[in-house]
């Protein structure tokens, strides 16, 4: 039975990967540490149950990473996506400490695999869960059980004590029932709002009705709330989340990653009014999937039609769900609730325009069309072999943006620019700091390890004094 | 054609997730085989199934397990799949029935073997070799005539082969197309991968034995079972050269090598099949095919009882309880021919045909490549 009347050394709010490093650290400088789950115990792991891989820098060839991947190279990349909406010192002292990453999440009992086909080629810059996240949460739990870590599940944190920066006790649901759990330093590590509609309604209106939650329905951003209400600094778009391009049928919550589809580039992507809006071939998808999700979300009821034909079939990943299919172009718009007439339309102007050119999968191929708004410009192929085929599509919501705002101790910082006494943050509720916008796989893993590992490091160290 | 099992269209939809998803593809041979196929029929599933080895690293990895609302659940799923299709080809037809409640069935055959081999000895020799002590030279065919042991070995032994092999013939041709000649690469692989039960190593950590740690305890104790088994067929060859080529008749000195192969292998069978039957017992029941315990657990019992009879003959060998212990271990181990194609047993061949056939298609056919 776990006595909630002691007063922890530290208490982490969270279950995820962020939150189980600054709990292993803790406790490992000898903290006595308590970690509050909100999900049940099968659910538990918040995003990172859904999570693959970790971006670490490295400076030659290891067991589970290739070549090199060094500060410069790992900068550059995150300036890229962010287009600058970062804090350089912040996000350079998160790259260079991401080389400890692996090793830190090994000695925790986490197993990488050797890279293999993996989906996008990521071997270089990315170390692999054996068996993918919920692999790596099992392993952070079953090492965090046998340091003698109290696990609590079915427990969100719901109101922190704050007084002048300093937090003395947490207001918890614990299975159900009301408590509170005293502590000296408190850790939050319970994510983003992206599960909570109502907190999304806020900035989307009734768009946020048809935005599918990728990962754990627990994000519901209460802590970060809390916080944020009781004077912690803010930071990162609050209106602003990062969304992929999912299959319209998917679950609404936790569907994960298989509920992505690959088959834009292959396509042509038109809205329920029947229009294009977008270049479907500008890039690789790799570097175009994470806009997708934004353009789908504003399109008219946050739906839109991926249509090709047989002959794209083999260029993308099998979805989980079977496409629509048709022998006709009308057939097909009718099957889907499409104007018929209008579907025919612009997939003749789309022929039309199609280019002659040698097609290439795999690369930027000189597959374009020629006069059409918006263009398509690569892997443009005509669409004329039937059957045809429909993947339907819907943003499904990866995390939000908004977070409490951190220093290099991971130390929550309060608005009037001090440090918290005893606050710390870790995980998604921070990562905002440094990723303002746009992702890159496997960094929120990076984030996690790296500012999990520093706020259980510094609470452990507070609590010693 | 006969209509599609419930687990046939769960293990379908449950592929066409893992194949976008593909996180466990570092586990065993079951996920690079899937990712050369785009769509699942049943000859494809049934070879996934009897290729996965149970070894529940899937399970206990996955993001989609139960209780989330795909509820993927491959190790119990492929073992009903498996169970299936030891029915489906089970020769001769009809026989497939026999696994339908395989736990009841191989503990009655069992019985009635123990029963039948005490009837006979007495009826066909002198009622009291069951209790007198018998020394010396062809001391074991004064219980069970030596025509008799011979030709009910040969009998059952070759009735089991003969109907595996038949059972075989029937899988391989509905689980693909045939593949051509037979090449020495592939068929050197798939003995390796049987010899060191490559796919229970969970890519070198181990597996979920119990629960979602990782351990080699499965692996190490099948091979046990398995290796002990091998050393008993060994004694009984080595014996029956003996017999025939060399005149020595049994009983051997416990240091010849028919009593020293009967001994390691009969203590080796017992450690593994009472391990594995304990793993059983005390495993996650979540990736467990519920329905399939009992036949399981006979098995185990069953191969454990030939062990501890064998060990026990050997060590009351020289008094008067060897009669009826020679009488049960023979009766024990007549069942256990008849049974092999019926039972557990079979898994052994189309395990082997399953990992054959894999390694012939990763020489010919690749994965179906991410398009960006």
């Amino acid at each position: 039975m776990v006595d909630l009347t002691e007063t922890f050394d530290v208490l982490v709010a969270g279950g995820g990967n962020a939150a189980l490093c600054a709990a292993i650290t803790a406790c490992r400088a000898g903290a006595r540490v308590v970690v509050a789950e909100h999900a049940p115990k099968p659910m538990r792991g918040g995003n990172s149950r859904h999570t693959r891989n970790v971006r670490s820098l490295h400076h030659g060839p290891t067991g589970v990473l290739t070549d090199s991947y060094l500060e410069e190279e790992y900068w550059d990349d995150l300036r890229r996506v962010t287009a600058g909406k970062t804090n350089e010192p912040l996000a350079r002292m998160c790259i260079r400490a991401s080389e400890e990453a692996p090793k830190f999440l090994e000695s925790c009992g986490v197993v990488f695999q050797p890279s293999l086909s993996g989906t996008l080629s990521l071997s270089r810059t990315n170390a692999f869960f054996l068996g993918g996240g919920k692999a790596l949460v099992n392993a952070l739990y079953r090492t965090a059980e046998a340091l003698g870590i109290t696990i609590l599940y079915d427990t969100e944190v719901q109101h922190v004590v704050v007084k002048d920066g300093f937090a003395t006790e947490a207001v918890v649901s614990h299975r159900g029932f009301p408590a509170t759990i005293k502590f000296k330093a408190f850790i939050a590590s319970a994510g983003g709002f992206q599960a909570n509609r109502e907190w999304l309604r806020k900035y989307w209106g009734d768009a946020a009705d048809n935005f599918q939650i990728r990962g754990t329905p627990y994000a519901q951003g209460r802590l970060l709330k809390d916080l944020l209400s009781q004077g912690v600094q803010e930071v990162g778009d609050p209106t602003q989340f990062h969304a992929v391009a999912n299959d319209a049928r998917a679950p609404m919550e936790d569907g994960g990653l298989a509920m992505r589809l690959d088959c834009v580039p292959f396509s042509i992507v038109v809205n329920r009014d029947v229009e294009r809006f977008y270049d479907e071939g500008e890039d690789v998808w790799p570097k175009r999937y994470a806009i997708w999700g934004r353009l789908i979300a504003q399109q008219p009821d946050q739906m839109a039609f991926a249509i090709n034909d047989s002959q794209a079939q083999l260029n993308y990943l099998p979805p989980v769900f079977a496409p629509y299919k048709a022998d006709s172009i009308a057939e097909l718009a009718g099957i889907i609730g499409l104007d018929a007439a209008k579907l025919e339309k612009v997939v003749a102007d789309y022929n039309a325009a199609v280019q002659p050119g040698t097609f290439v999968a795999q690369s930027l191929d000189d597959c374009r069309t020629e006069g059409l708004t918006p263009p398509k410009s690569h892997w443009a192929r005509k669409i004329d072999q039937p059957p045809y085929y429909c993947h339907p599509l819907r943003p499904g919501i990866t995390f939000t943006f908004l977070s409490v705002k951190v220093n290099e101790q991971a130390r929550v910082l309060m608005a009037d620019g001090k440090p918290s006494g005893n606050m710390f943050a870790s995980g998604e509720i921070m990562s905002g700091n440094i990723l303002g916008q746009g992702y890159l796989a496997g960094f929120g893993m990076a984030i996690g390890t790296v500012f999990g590992r520093i706020a259980g490091a510094e609470a452990a160290k507070l609590v010693r004094n | 054609m006969a209509q599609e099992s419930q687990a046939i269209t769960d293990a379908r939809q449950y592929m066409e997730v893992c194949n976008a998803c593909r996180y466990c593809e570092s586990y065993c041979a079951v996920f690079p085989a899937m990712t050369m196929r785009r769509a699942f029929t049943e000859g494809d599933l049934t070879h996934l199934a009897n290729l996965c080895h149970g070894c529940k690293g899937c399970y206990h990895a996955c993001q989609y397990a139960p209780p989330h609302a795909f509820g993927i659940n491959l190790p119990a799923t492929f073992a009903e799949i498996r169970q299936e299709s030891y029915a489906q080809h089970a020769w001769p037809a009809g026989f497939g029935q026999l696994f339908a409640r395989n736990g009841t069935l191989v503990s009655l055959v069992a019985t009635l073997g123990v029963a039948l081999a005490l009837i006979l000895s007495v009826a066909l020799q002198d009622p009291a070799v069951l209790w007198s002590a018998q020394r010396g030279a062809g001391a074991f065919f004064r219980v069970v005539p030596h025509w008799l042991m011979i030709s009910l070995g040969v009998l059952t032994f070759g009735f089991a082969l003969f109907a595996m092999t038949m059972g075989a013939r029937s899988y391989w041709n509905a689980t693909g197309s045939p593949s051509g000649a037979f090449s020495a690469g592939p068929a050197t692989e798939a003995v390796t991968d049987i010899v060191t039960l490559r796919n229970l190593g969970g890519g070198g950590h181990g597996c979920n034995d119990l629960d979602d740690s990782f351990s080699m305890r499965r692996r190490w104790l099948h091979q046990a079972l398995f290796g002990g088994f091998m050393l008993c067929f060994a004694a009984t060859c080595t014996g029956t050269i003996y017999h025939y080529f060399f005149g020595w008749t049994s009983p051997h000195s416990f240091f010849s090598l028919p009593v020293q192969f009967g001994f390691w292998g009969g203590v080796l069978m017992m450690i593994g099949a009472a391990g594995l039957a304990q793993v059983k017992v005390i495993t996650d029941p979540g990736p467990v095919a519920k329905k399939l315990a009992g036949g399981e657990f006979a098995i185990l019992g069953l191969l454990f009882l030939i062990a501890a009879t064998g060990l026990l003959l050997l060590a009351v060998r020289h008094t008067g309880a060897m009669g009826i212990m020679l009488a049960i271990h023979l009766g024990l181990v007549f069942a256990f021919f008849l049974l092999m194609p019926y039972s557990k047993m079979v898994h052994g061949v189309y395990r082997g045909l399953a990992l054959l056939r894999n390694a012939q298609e990763k020489r010919r056919m690749q994965p179906i490549a991410a398009g960006g």
